[in-house]
């Protein structure tokens, strides 16, 4: 199913295209882009207070003079390490419990189930707020909530695929030759979910980044001086009016990273999974 | 018909102590003396030895979830560590607020996302249709609380058309932006629903028929059209209750508005943690009894509900 993906569908989608582009771009931003910036993102400079763009800072100065490209550029690393580990431990624990509620069915599935509902009746951004209030914020109490967020929706999506795949007759067939449960859900069951899966995971990490932005911006993510997006808005705000670059550019990298996940996601929703088009 | 309802009810039971369980284990899980959390350091002895009492603290964690439960069944979530109020009294007077705003979004969400959606089907495969397409994966691509306060640097700060924040006395002015804020998100997927399910409808043969009898283009779009396209539209807004309750914590931030969203801001700020569980333990709650309330009503509403359940 992957294979059916080529070069010619990417670059005939012109909007999946740029935004393969721009992750492209951003991730080399991420890995690479605070080596080349001038400025240490926390390198105060009280002469070049709440500078507008020039070619000296090409993003403009905060509130205390520090360079805002070298801050964005560091908060690209924050944003979408979290969006994407997030994205990762929580498909993990939602593709295990999933796979046990759909494979095994009968009770462990309706407690499974009954646990899978209640997470998700929490709001998101609250239960996530709920979950990194009671811990010391930082960057791994971020990361836990949103991935305690996500889970269950991953989870629900593999029991239904689960249940429907374990009636297809190649399992009944293999089954029959005597293979164990987990040779069948390793070897017929998770590669045939596996296309469904990155759609969803795809899908969700957008989600994800925007999650882990609301944390931030309420002083629940990972702590000052470390940039994010999030908190860069947040310490800014009350500049909205005098200097608005120190709040528009952290929100452009964000909606930029995130519209950029959501069309690739919606590219490979169709092509991969003709059932969930919208 | 009842057996149905009764089942819900029945279910909803145990998703309302799962959420309790969880909210009781995140309270059982701050580090530092339970008591402190609950009542403060500046306690008296008396009321610290109140609450020992209360909540069982040399009993077992069972028993302690039993007296949790206990209290919070007859409304008692607490009391904020800074203003020593009762945050159940603090909920109540916050969350009409919250409920206003969030009326004025969904109507504005509602209105404006069918609109697009309408209107993006017609113009299927122009640039039109593109560029709603673009704007409602935009809209749910945004971060809220910089959506809201770009909103506001345009139109209160460089256009002066709006009040900036505040609720002015209910003053309507004051509702515009945040509402509009907050209704982006739900706004964009209604967009986007609305115009598949609309493409759908147009391809029917219904809808040939009505052109072949004559009927204007307007009348086949509004009345054959858009009428049975809205079913998925009108269970989008139901179910989207959640994302209200999400946006309206970042919103009101920006915006001043004193609601639930700016109240658990607060106990944010302050680690004021009864507030904070007290803020997330109520939304759940109000967002699952939403959700069965919408389930319900189609259940009565809708028959093909009803067969799809069955099936």
């Amino acid at each position: 199913m992957l294979n059916n993906i080529t070069l010619k569908d990417l670059t005939g989608n012109i909007s999946a295209l740029v935004a393969f582009v721009l992750l492209v771009l951003l991730v080399l931003t991420a890995a690479v882009g605070p080596f080349l910036v001038s400025y240490k993102p926390d390198a105060t400079d009280l002469d070049s207070l709440r500078q507008l763009p020039s070619k000296t800072h090409l993003l403009g100065t905060d509130s205390i003079g520090r360079d805002i490209l070298s801050r964005v550029v560091f908060g690209a690393r924050i944003s979408l390490s979290v969006g994407i580990l997030a994205s990762a431990l929580s498909l993990s624990i939602g593709v295990f419990f999933g796979l046990l509620a759909g494979y095994f069915g009968g009770r462990t599935d309706t407690v499974l189930s009954q646990v899978f509902d209640v997470f998700l009746a929490f709001p998101s951004l609250l239960l996530a707020i709920g979950i990194s209030a009671v811990m010391p914020p930082g960057l791994a109490s971020a990361m836990l909530a949103i991935t305690l967020v996500g889970w269950a929706g991953f989870a629900r999506l593999v029991r239904g695929i689960t249940l429907s795949l374990k009636e297809q007759t190649y399992v009944e067939a293999s089954r029959a030759l005597g293979a164990t449960s987990s040779r069948i859900l390793k070897k017929h069951i998770l590669p045939n979910a596996f296309p469904l899966l990155l759609v969803a995971g795809s899908l969700r990490v957008g989600g994800f980044i925007l999650l882990e932005a609301a944390l931030s911006f309420l002083g629940l993510g990972v702590q000052p001086p470390t940039p994010t997006w999030g908190s860069m808005i947040s310490q800014n705000r009350t500049y909205i009016n005098s200097a608005p670059w120190m709040v528009l550019f952290p929100g452009l990298a964000i909606s930029i990273t995130v519209i950029s996940f959501n069309i690739l996601g919606d590219f490979l929703r169709d092509k991969l999974d003709p059932r969930m088009q919208v | 018909m009842m057996l149905y309802v009764l089942k819900r009810i029945l279910l909803f039971i145990p998703t309302l102590l799962g959420i309790t369980l969880i909210t009781f284990f995140l309270m059982r899980s701050l580090p530092g003396d339970p008591v402190a959390n609950m009542v403060g350091e500046r306690a008296t002895p008396e009321t610290v030895a109140r609450i020992r009492a209360e909540i069982g603290i040399d009993k077992s964690p069972p028993i302690q979830y039993l007296l949790y439960l206990k209290r919070l069944f007859r409304g008692e979530l607490g009391r904020s560590l800074f203003t020593n109020r009762k945050i159940s009294d603090d909920l109540m007077q916050k969350f009409p607020n919250t409920v206003k705003l969030a009326l004025a979004a969904m109507f504005f969400a509602s209105i404006i996302g069918i609109g697009m959606g309408v209107f993006a089907a017609v113009k299927h495969g122009t640039g039109w249709d593109r560029l709603v397409t673009l704007l409602s994966v935009g809209g749910i691509s945004v971060p809220v609380f910089w959506l809201g306060l770009a909103l506001m640097l345009l139109f209160a700060f460089y256009l002066r058309l709006l009040p900036p924040s505040g609720m002015g006395n209910g003053d309507l002015s004051y509702i515009i932006l945040p509402a509009a804020t907050l209704a982006t998100f739900s706004l964009s997927y209604i967009a986007r629903v609305t115009r598949s399910s609309m493409l759908e409808s147009l391809s029917q043969p219904y809808v040939a028929t009505a052109r072949a009898k004559g009927l204007s283009e307007s009348e086949v779009v509004l009345k054959h059209a858009l009428k049975n396209s809205l079913i998925p539209v009108v269970t989008l807004i139901g179910l989207d209750l959640g994302s209200y309750l999400n946006g309206a914590v970042l919103t009101e931030t920006i915006f001043g508005w004193d609601g639930l969203g700016r109240y658990a801001l607060d106990g944010i700020m302050k680690r004021d943690y009864p507030v904070i569980m007290g803020v997330v333990l109520f939304g759940a709650v109000v967002f699952v009894s939403l959700n069965l309330l919408v389930d319900i009503s189609y259940h009565y509403l809708d028959p093909r509900v009803r067969v799809k359940k069955v099936t």
